[in-house]
């Protein structure tokens, strides 16, 4: 069924050179539940488009046969009970139909229960990004995490300088890691409003709800890149959330794993090292791009009526306690995060740097940097 | 039926001149008029949101504006078109109509109607002005979801606007109701109204019976975002899914509010212009309440992913999917009334034979949205932009503007430009379709709504949308156009007006007198 509409659509659109004009169905997805789902979209598809051919034909002829200049005489009938309950009772017995095996599925889908051989992922919806955090993988006493933050530069999509590449507003810095065929559970949740984790190739949307934790249960049968979207509107940025899913064989995922292992366990490592202001300054200057620029802006002016400006700001020129305060803890009641989990100390210290010296801070402020052993300081509760 | 044509003793009890006439008016025809031309405005203002977001979508990335004021365009849009357009368009023909159509000399309660009236400019001039404020307007979608909209600025100026709204609807619903109920003609049944009238009945009660649900919603979140309550905060521990429950079961029968009257309006066209009775008149009126009464148990399906549990998703697949069979009855019932007809095509048959098939395009993808497992992929997609479109646009104000030209003869005592009319209807057709058809490809593709900016594989159709979009925009000027001059010259209309027409409202001369029905008609079952 599925390739038969396929080449029916590639036959009617084949003189169209781009294959973007193509793309008019849902996926049928990398997973069992996907291609289950796709077959119900299309069975209730092809039902609702003879429905309507039946209606339209009965009423287009209609239209044209008992035109006034075909037709002077109008009937006078009222109403027909027969074909009343007719059209009461058929209507029904297709929509029995159509729910029956939409709840099976259904049920199949809801089956939440943790599988041997399977794996957990916490899923959280930050503003305006994801947090990944593998329960079953440890590192030290604490799970495997990271941030997913989209890539694609400012150039591209707000100033549209430069081309847009070829996976635009679908690329993000860390990308979900994930065996093949084995059961995961997404336990999604989030931590300021509410978002939605979208995979369409694994039929998967589950919204992302701050005290809830939902479960979307699901086994990838094929490896690849697939990409996916935030849906639920959760503010400015809501279109600049996405999510990127590695799958790969079981072998390449240890892989995987043992090299964040090891960079995790580098940190330790680069937080002692000496840093100077101009190596803070560089690597802060990016990370404020991909952080922090969304709302406090490339320039540090902010936006007027939501997001404080960073140039100028008091706490920003003289406060540095202040400051590595407001990044560890956020603003309650506010849209600044905490970014203790978001980033770590050298990142910390970095963006931190940076902030304190870009803009003419440096000559207006006190021009002080912060290390990453100030942050190692505030976390011991020694600064 | 049959009915004594009013007498004109009273002529010199006239309108008083100038602005107070439109400010201190309680006569019922001058309160319709007021609602329309609101409403009028308000379309084309929520309209030219709607051009300013489609433009932003026609190519990928952002060109015009930035992510803040889309989103506010968006929400704005919305509200807009929602409680400023298409509410008040069907309040303003239920007054111009309603007591017309049962005989009665006005509404049951004049002066509140126009106090109903008169909130309404007042709360769409409250929610307009954060346009001027530091933060701006609200920009967290019609459906305001906590705790979004509890951190968002302004929100106070949004809520005390849609309280007002609130007020100004369940006033006016309750004079529907008193006026429906006390002031029928002697002789006129309940099942006898015409069913514009009994299309309206329901509406009311429905309205009643949601409205004050908004109005707890709204000041939850006022208490929330101010007083330090945690009704949806999750952090003091509230429930940010209350909160979608609540606006929901407000929600669902307010979509219900706004295509009731056009069922109403579609079944009288039609049966005008095919020269025949409406087929199944009585089972109309029993589909309309078997909608009405559904459309409170089935406002979870806007809420599939939110991670109800098994038993709630079923129920709810389940009474959804049951609304298709009323919905069913009144297509088939609509078509059966055109068959073995004596047809013919003015511009109001247009809108209205438009209206039958396009909002069951929009009825037939509401199917596929009540498929749980298919709604997990179309929940929150352009696969629903497209679906409420369809159901909204050339549902609702397709139905709006068939009703314009039908009865606009009977309010101006002019013909409306025949020509005219029927090249707004062709733009306006061609332009819905090519604006919403895209859409169902996008959604279906996977593109996201309420994006201000959108990946590569969505570019194509976006700019077909965005085209159709402006082309039925701008077609509504024509629009405005017609009716101007059909409010100022035009061919007489005569009282009949369309020789099929029946119906109390075309027994009176056209333009219908500032006063009618002051002596009852008698209407013989």
């Amino acid at each position: 069924m599925r390739n038969k509409l396929g080449l029916f659509l590639l036959s009617i659109t084949s003189f169209y050179t781009s294959a973007d004009w193509l793309d008019v169905n849902m996926p049928v997805g990398v997973t069992d539940i996907s291609k289950e789902v796709f077959d119900l979209h299309m069975a209730i598809f092809f039902v609702t488009v003879a429905i309507g051919v039946i209606v339209f034909g009965f009423m287009f002829y209609s239209m044209w046969r008992y035109r006034r200049s075909n037709n002077k005489k109008p009937a006078k009938f009222k109403e027909n009970h027969k074909l009343e309950i007719l059209w009461t009772v058929i209507p029904t017995l297709i929509l029995v139909a159509m729910a029956v095996p939409a709840s099976i599925t259904l049920k199949k889908i809801y089956d939440h229960e943790a599988e041997e051989g399977g794996m957990d992922i916490q899923v959280v919806g930050w503003q305006w990004k994801w947090q990944y955090k593998y329960l079953d993988e440890q590192v030290g006493n604490k799970p495997l995490s990271f941030f997913a933050n989209l890539t694609t530069p400012p150039d591209q999509y707000e100033y549209n300088r430069v081309e847009k590449g070829e996976n635009y507003l679908l690329e993000v810095d860390e990308e979900v890691v994930v065996p093949v065929n084995t059961p995961i559970r997404f336990l999604i949740t989030s931590n300021d409003v509410i978002h939605s984790w979208y995979m369409s190739d694994f039929a998967v949307k589950q919204d992302a709800i701050p005290g809830f934790i939902n479960v979307a249960k699901t086994t990838i049968n094929e490896p690849g890149i697939y990409r996916g979207n935030c849906t639920e509107l959760c503010g400015e940025r809501h279109a600049y959330m996405p999510i990127v899913v590695r799958a790969v064989t079981k072998e390449e995922y240890d892989e995987w794993v043992a090299e964040k292992r090891e960079a995790m366990e580098q940190l330790a490592f680069l937080t002692e090292k000496e840093w100077t202001a101009d190596e803070l300054y560089a690597q802060g200057e990016e990370i404020y791009k991909t952080r922090c620029a969304a709302c406090h802006q490339v320039n540090g002016a902010g936006i007027t009526g939501f997001y404080p400006a960073l140039a100028g700001s008091e706490v920003v020129m003289n406060d540095k306690t202040g400051q590595i305060e407001i990044l560890m803890e956020g603003i309650r009641g506010s849209q600044m995060q905490s970014f203790a989990e978001q980033l770590n100390e050298v990142d910390m210290a970095a963006v931190i740097t940076f902030t304190r010296l870009a803009w003419n801070n440096d000559k207006q402020g006190d021009g002080t940097i912060v290390v990453p052993k100030d942050i190692v300081d505030y976390k011991k509760g020694d600064l | 039926m049959s009915a004594v044509i009013e007498n004109h003793e009273h002529d010199h009890h006239g309108p008083q001149k100038g602005i107070l006439r439109w400010l201190f008016t309680t006569n019922h025809k001058d309160i319709g008029t007021l609602y329309l031309w609101f409403s009028f405005l308000m379309f084309l203002t929520g309209g030219a949101m709607a051009m300013g977001i489609r433009a932003e979508l026609f190519e990928p990335g952002l060109q015009l504006m930035d992510p803040i004021r889309y989103n506010q365009l968006v929400t704005m849009h919305g509200l807009i078109m929602i409680f400023g357009a298409v509410m008040p368009a069907f309040v303003g023909l239920a007054n111009w109509l309603i007591p017309m159509q049962i005989g009665a000399p006005d509404m049951a309660l004049p002066r509140m109607n126009n106090l109903s009236f008169w909130l309404l400019p007042s709360a769409f001039i409250i929610l307009l002005s954060t346009a001027f404020m530091e933060g701006g307007m609200p920009g967290f979608g019609w459906t305001f979801y906590a705790p979004l909209s509890t951190n968002y600025p302004n929100i106070a100026y949004f809520v005390f606007a849609v309280h007002i709204m609130g007020i100004s609807s369940i006033m006016g619903s309750i004079n529907v109701i008193v006026t429906i109920m006390n002031m029928r003609a002697p002789g006129m049944t309940l099942m006898q109204m015409p069913l514009f009238v009994w299309s309206w009945l329901i509406t009311a009660y429905l309205l009643i019976a949601v409205m004050p649900v908004l109005a707890g919603a709204v000041t939850m979140l006022l208490m929330d975002a101010y007083f330090g309550t945690s009704f949806f905060d999750a952090a003091g521990g509230g429930d940010p899914v209350l909160f979608q429950h609540v606006f929901w079961f407000f929600g669902h029968p307010e979509v219900y509010i706004m295509i009731l009257p056009a069922f109403g309006i579609t079944s009288h066209i039609i049966s005008t212009f095919s020269r025949k009775p409406l087929f199944g008149h009585s089972s109309m009126v029993y589909a309309m309440v078997s909608i009405a009464v559904l459309s409170f148990v089935v406002w979870a399906h806007h809420m599939f992913t939110v991670g109800m549990p098994l038993a709630a998703e079923l129920f709810f697949m389940w009474a959804t999917m049951i609304i298709a069979i009323p919905t069913g009855v009144k297509v088939f019932n609509w078509v059966a009334t055109i068959f073995k007809g004596s047809i013919t095509y003015e511009t109001p048959m247009l809108f209205a034979i438009a209206f039958v098939v396009l909002f069951t395009i929009g009825g037939l993808s509401g199917l596929m949205l009540a498929i749980t497992p298919a709604d997990f992929q179309y929940h929150d997609t352009y696969f629903v932009v497209a679906h409420f479109h369809y159901v909204l646009v050339p549902g609702a104000i397709f139905s709006i503007m068939a009703a314009v030209y039908y009865w606009l003869p009977k309010w101006t005592g002019n013909m409306y430009d025949e020509k005219m009319g029927k090249l707004h209807f062709w733009l306006s057709f061609i332009g819905v379709n090519v604006t919403f058809f895209p859409q169902h490809f996008v959604g279906l593709a996977g593109m996201p709504r309420r994006y201000a900016d959108y990946a590569l594989q969505f570019a194509e159709w976006n700019a077909v949308s965005s085209i159709g979009a402006f082309l039925f925009g701008l077609s509504q000027l024509l629009f405005l156009y017609i009716v101007i001059k059909a409010v100022f010259a035009g061919k007489k209309a005569t009282a009949q007006v369309w020789d099929g027409a029946e119906g109390l409202e075309w027994t009176v001369d056209s333009p219908a007198p500032y006063h009618t029905f002051e002596t009852p008609p008698k209407v013989n079952g």
